[in-house]
């Protein structure tokens, strides 16, 4: 059976810069991997490439979600394969509202899978069970996408997202960014709760702290644009004390 | 609703193809190309019009005959030959029904390809009383029973000028004077149709009024002229919706609507106009020349125009409100989008009078293709208007690289106590917005169409329900092939 992500020495640049200088990760289903690493290293880039961003460009090797290749598909078109992406920065959609947005999503979903749109009643009933768990009330779904959101209400948002479209493949690109001690308790319950053994997690990360909330099955550590080094969860913490000097001489 | 099942049937079909671009197929009862007195003669005693009609028509002709056409506009508009246009185009089918079983069948198949209900019973769920205009003549008029109850004259223009002459030549050309444009004087001469609405004093119009338009013959111009009058402490809510076939020549549209609010009353009209624009090459397409005035001549009087453009080749029209009355209230919504070779120069002019008068101008434009977007915006305080105020917001949105945003306003203020605010964006759809979009599993063109809908918010929370629906997937369908 072929594992929900593999990605094959990927090379990837931005423009004429290469970024990303042979990757090597392979998801099972149902586990949560981190990448941590030092800025520049091509974290964001990697959540942007496996998401199809246009700009960034892959120069070789291949990106499989269940053995399937992702190259030739557009964005939208990952997405409906099963991938998200939790955004470190959320863009403000001004003037779209809250619900509408996500009911766009989920109905693009269901329409690719041949199903009728989502009923409108059924559909506020289901966003509000999901936005319990995430403090997230009627009022901020009123307002437009992440227009004056706090960083905290942007990522909450974000995860709203994530828990009405069940996605098989989450990158959660740096989460943790801007969130003060208890909004990263409510997010990491959130990204918890849909743990899943059908489905995995790419969690991406400077620091330490998120994965004692979120922790994860592997940690790699990316520098220089490759993966340096793989261990457990030992080694997030085993980082946090020793710094990323060093890293890129290994391997 | 008829505008929301319009939009379905528009949804479903989805190849982004001009959905109304079909002909009926019916002998038209048509007059001679060209312009002159006879023509003028023929379409006055088609109408079965008084002489004093006949009259201010003829007057009208010779006024136009000596007019020159403007050009100071940022349009670019094929010189258009007047000689070569039929004024007067109605489908054989008598002289006018007393019940639907009298229209002509074909006539009522193209009604229902577009959507409009002429059964009665149906227009009772959906409340809304529609006047439907087939080319030149008005086929059906529904629901006038529930509005003559209240007095609420709703009729075509034709039917008004031999009932109501006393009303109509009270205030025809009242707000549009015959000789205030080279375009109003030619609708003046030659207007074939269009609507006549009377609201009595202290009446709340019980119903939103609609009408319907289409051009179906080749070469005719459609000159419709509407006449809506609010007696104090009156209120109506007007629809302008309008679809027009697939055409190779050039269509001129040059109607003149004119609005009265006396003391308290309120008239609100809104326009989603979807007039072919012309193929992806600049081909063909609607000319849309169009005098829009709403005289706010009762202290207190409101007058609100809301416009959702997105076809025709050329879009060339100004509502505008002369806020004559003490705090009366003028207000402009527009949504003007362009794409492909379209051009728009399109805006509004608010004049105010009366003391503590006030407007609101909301102007979104939104440019993608090859096209030309100008908003053109008038704001003039007289001397005599203490303490007026005036808002505008004026914002452009371009999709792509190839089209153009143009923003012209004048202010001119004659009145130191005045407080005059403008403000104006100019904007792209970011990567950025697209891309987080297109992440959650929704195409391009839908992304497109969420973010540009967003862009123009505020304008569609003003349409009244059933045109909100239908126009936030007009501009949807508008921007098909813009973006990528």
């Amino acid at each position: 059976m072929a594992p929900l992500l593999e990605i094959r020495d990927l090379h990837a640049s931005v423009g004429d810069t290469p970024i990303l200088k042979g990757i090597n990760l392979t998801i099972n289903a149902g586990e949560i991997h981190a990448i941590m690493g030092p800025n520049g290293s091509g974290k964001s880039t990697m959540s942007y490439v496996l998401a199809g961003r246009d700009g960034y460009e892959v120069t070789g090797g291949d990106i499989l979600m269940n053995g399937v290749s992702m190259l030739e598909m557009e964005s939208d078109e990952r997405a409906l394969a099963g991938m998200f992406l939790a955004f470190q920065y959320p863009v403000e959609l001004p003037g779209v509202g809250g619900m509408s947005f996500l009911r766009a999503a989920v109905n693009a979903r269901r329409i690719e899978a041949g199903e009728d749109e989502i009923d409108q009643l059924e559909f506020v009933k289901l966003v509000r069970a999901k936005a319990k768990h995430l403090s997230i009330n009627d009022d901020m779904l009123k307002r437009a996408v992440n227009v004056g959101f706090s960083g905290g209400e942007k990522k909450r948002y974000e995860i709203l997202q994530m828990a009405l479209l069940e996605p098989v493949l989450s990158v959660l690109d740096e989460t943790d960014s801007g969130l003060d001690v208890d909004a990263l308790k409510i997010v990491s319950d959130g990204v918890n709760l849909l743990r899943d053994p059908a489905r995995s997690m790419l969690v991406i990360t400077h620091y330490q702290r998120l994965l004692n909330h979120i922790v994860p099955d592997y940690v790699h550590i990316l520098a220089g644009g490759k993966i340096r080094r793989t261990g457990g969860k030992e080694l997030a913490l085993e980082v946090e004390e020793s710094g990323y000097v060093g890293i890129d001489d290994a391997a | 609703m008829v505008a929301t099942q319009e939009t379905i049937d528009t949804l479903e079909e989805a190849t982004g193809k001009y959905k109304y671009g079909f002909v009926t197929d019916i002998e038209s009862d048509k007059a001679p190309k060209g312009l002159n007195e006879d023509i003028i003669r023929f379409i006055s005693a088609k109408k079965d019009e008084p002489q004093w009609m006949l009259d201010w028509r003829l007057k009208a002709f010779a006024t136009w005959q000596k007019m020159e056409s403007p050009d100071w506009a940022k349009l670019d508009i094929e010189p258009i030959d007047y000689q070569d246009i039929h004024y007067y185009s109605a489908p054989k089918s008598g002289e006018g029904p007393a019940s639907l079983d009298e229209v002509d069948p074909e006539l009522l198949k193209t009604y229902a390809k577009l959507g409009i209900p002429l059964d009665e019973q149906k227009i009772l769920a959906g409340v809304v009383a529609v006047d439907a205009v087939f080319d030149s003549v008005s086929v059906a008029t529904t629901f006038r029973g529930e509005l003559a109850k209240v007095g609420v004259i709703f009729c075509p223009i034709s039917e008004a000028i031999r009932d109501y002459p006393d009303l109509v030549k009270k205030y025809i050309g009242s707000v549009v004077p015959v000789a205030d444009n080279y375009f109003s004087a030619l609708n003046s001469a030659v207007f074939t149709d269009g609507s006549f609405v009377y609201i009595p004093k202290g009446v709340r119009c019980p119903m939103e009024l609609s009408t319907y338009f289409r051009i179906n013959e080749a070469n005719t111009g459609q000159f419709e002229r509407t006449l809506i009058i609010a007696e104090d402490e009156a209120y109506v809510s007007y629809l302008e919706g309008c679809t027009a076939p697939q055409r190779d020549e050039n269509q001129l549209h040059a109607a003149v609507v004119e609005l009265v609010a006396m003391d308290d009353a309120e008239i609100k009209y809104s326009t989603v106009q979807n007039w072919y624009p012309g193929d992806e090459n600049g081909l063909g397409g609607i000319y849309n020349f169009v005098t829009k005035r709403g005289a706010c001549r009762g202290d207190r009087s409101k007058i609100s125009w809301t416009q959702v453009e997105t076809g025709s080749a050329i879009t060339w029209k100004y509502p505008s409100c002369i806020l004559q009355g003490k705090d009366s209230v003028g207000e402009f919504y527009s949504v003007a989008l362009t794409n492909n070779f379209q051009q728009a120069d399109t805006g509004t002019k608010m004049i105010h009078i009366g003391e503590g008068s006030r407007s609101t101008i909301i102007s979104k434009g939104i440019s993608a293709g090859r096209s030309q977007n100008c908003y053109r915006g008038l704001v003039r305080i007289q001397p005599g208007a203490e303490n007026a105020r005036n808002f505008t917001q004026c914002d452009s949105l371009l999709v792509g690289d190839k089209c153009g945003a143009h923003t012209v306003p004048y202010i001119v203020s004659r009145n130191p106590t005045a407080k005059i605010e403008h403000e104006a964006t100019t904007s792209r759809i970011s990567e950025d917005q697209l891309f987080y979009c297109q992440q959650r599993g929704i195409s391009t063109e839908d992304s497109v169409s969420l973010i540009v809908n967003g862009f123009c918010k505020e304008v569609m929370k003003e349409l009244p329900m059933e045109f909100a629906v239908e126009a936030q997937k007009l501009i949807g369908i508008s921007l098909e092939g813009s973006v990528g």
